[in-house]
């Protein structure tokens, strides 16, 4: 298998597709490899949301636990996606777990160090935004379609 | 034309029925004077349930096994309920089968793009098997399906048998799950997004509840479909079901006579208006 550099994942990942190469070192240098296993958490609910992820490969549940009962999951990610939005918004802390449901190789973003890039050049900072704010509207969007409950029994 | 008696229904008997989910019954019906020619995919039959009424309920089953009819039934109300009650040996009557069904013609050559929502896997079905039957003619076949939870699934065990074949691609998704569940959670137009399919060479069908055929439209059309590529079913109530009395009336066209299924350019004017 051909070992591809950090720099090459992250621009050939499609979240990143049409970056220029230099906010794609900025995006780089705050960035890190990492491996999951089966079941192991990429994060729980209430602790500080200081990454996010693009997944490279595997899948990820995210799931919500309520006292006396089971945990359900609301969506699950797969390669291309990214996991987390927590990180942008204070005060910086997972609402759900993500747990990999099978082997998961993923990129993690430290958050602090994009914020702070984002901060210093606004340029970049609305690059990273235009690549969040469609992510954030998709999800608004199977939100609503999953609160609508759809197969449901009609009324 | 359809023939002077379509008004009349014939006496049809329940053969088997079986659970689908908690709400969902498929029945197999054999009725008198059934002709072998069968139905067409998308095509829908009038269902009595003598003294207490008649429905529209598409075809669920195999076009190719045209004298046993096939159908899915979510009891919603008297007339379905009272329909999924019926034990083998009762009796119902049958009108149909009625209707413009899908563009099986049109998708030869294409890669296929099968989304189902909930219910609407039953009037896929026929379809489904009539694409599995002639596969050397078509391009990709994929079907992606979506149902509330995995319980809700429609025919799991023919899903699954299906997930083992190597010419179909079938990805299921769930609006939550307990977290067991290996499969996808998230809506049906989550799953378009990931699909690989050749835009300018596909033809999408699509049935489900109105609003999810909407979201699965919009995911259509981002990924580069041509509306005169999507075709979906609709379901408005009728009552003579041979463009007669209007009931089922959609913008200019009659639900039961010139669909149920619609080629969306046709229909995009009048979809999600409330008052048609
Ligand atoms: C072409 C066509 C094909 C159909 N195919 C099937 C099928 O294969 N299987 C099936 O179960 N149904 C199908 N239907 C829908 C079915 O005909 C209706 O659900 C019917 O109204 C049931 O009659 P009822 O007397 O049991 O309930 P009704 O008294 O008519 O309705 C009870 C409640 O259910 C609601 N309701 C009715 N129809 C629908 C619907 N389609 N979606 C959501 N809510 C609804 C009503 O608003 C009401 O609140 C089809 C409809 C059409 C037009």
């Amino acid at each position: 298998m051909k070992i591809r550099s950090l720099e090459q994942i992250v621009a050939e990942h499609r979240f990143f597709t049409g970056l220029g190469d230099e906010h794609c070192k900025l995006v780089c240098g705050c960035a890190r490899n990492m491996l999951f296993e089966p079941g192991e958490y990429l994060f729980r609910e209430g602790a500080l949301a200081d990454r996010f992820f693009l997944l490279r490969h595997g899948r990820v549940a995210l799931e919500l636990t309520a006292p006396g009962r089971k945990a359900m999951t609301f969506r699950t990610l797969r390669e291309g996606e990214i996991v987390g939005v927590s990180w942008l918004i204070p005060p910086y802390r997972w609402t759900y777990d993500a747990r990999a449901l099978e082997q998961v190789r993923a990129v993690a973003m430290d958050a602090e160090c994009l914020r702070q890039k984002c901060d210093a050049d606004h340029h970049f900072g609305y690059e990273m935004m235009k690549r969040f704010v469609p992510l954030l509207v998709e999800w608004l969007h199977a939100t609503q379609l999953q609160i609508l409950d759809v197969y449901g029994t009609p009324a | 034309m359809h023939a002077p008696d379509a008004m009349l229904p014939r006496i049809a008997r329940i053969r088997r029925r079986r659970r689908e989910s908690a709400q969902v019954w498929t029945l197999d019906i054999e009725a008198d004077g059934t002709e072998a020619s069968g139905f067409a995919p998308g095509q829908f039959n009038m269902l009595t349930v003598f003294g207490v009424g008649e429905v529209p309920i598409s075809l669920s089953g195999d076009p190719a096994r045209g004298t046993q009819l096939v159908h899915t039934i979510r009891a919603v109300g008297p007339v379905s309920e009272a329909l999924v009650q019926l034990k083998p040996g009762k009796e119902l009557g049958l009108r149909g089968p009625f209707g413009v069904g899908w563009p099986m013609a049109e998708a030869a050559g294409r890669d296929v793009l099968l989304v189902a929502g909930g219910l609407g896997l039953a009037p896929l079905r026929p379809a489904l098997y009539r694409l599995l039957a002639g596969r050397h003619r078509f391009g990709r076949v994929r079907l992606l399906y979506g149902a509330r939870g995995p319980e809700d699934m429609l025919f799991r065990r023919e899903l699954a048998s299906w997930q083992r074949r190597a010419d179909i691609d079938i990805e299921i998704t769930v609006d939550h799950a307990p977290s067991g569940w290996t499969g996808h959670v998230g809506v049906v137009p989550t799953l378009i997004e990931h699909a690989a399919f050749d835009p300018g060479n596909s033809i999408a069908l699509v049935c489900g509840p109105e609003i999810m055929m909407r979201f699965a439209i919009d995911a259509l059309r981002r990924a580069g479909m041509a509306d005169a590529a999507i075709y979906l079913s609709t379901e408005r109530n009728m009552k003579c079901a041979i463009g007669q009395c209007g009931h089922c009336q959609f913008g200019p066209t009659f639900v039961c006579r010139d669909g149920p299924v619609f080629r969306y350019d046709r229909l995009r004017t009048f979809l999600g208006l409330k008052e048609i």
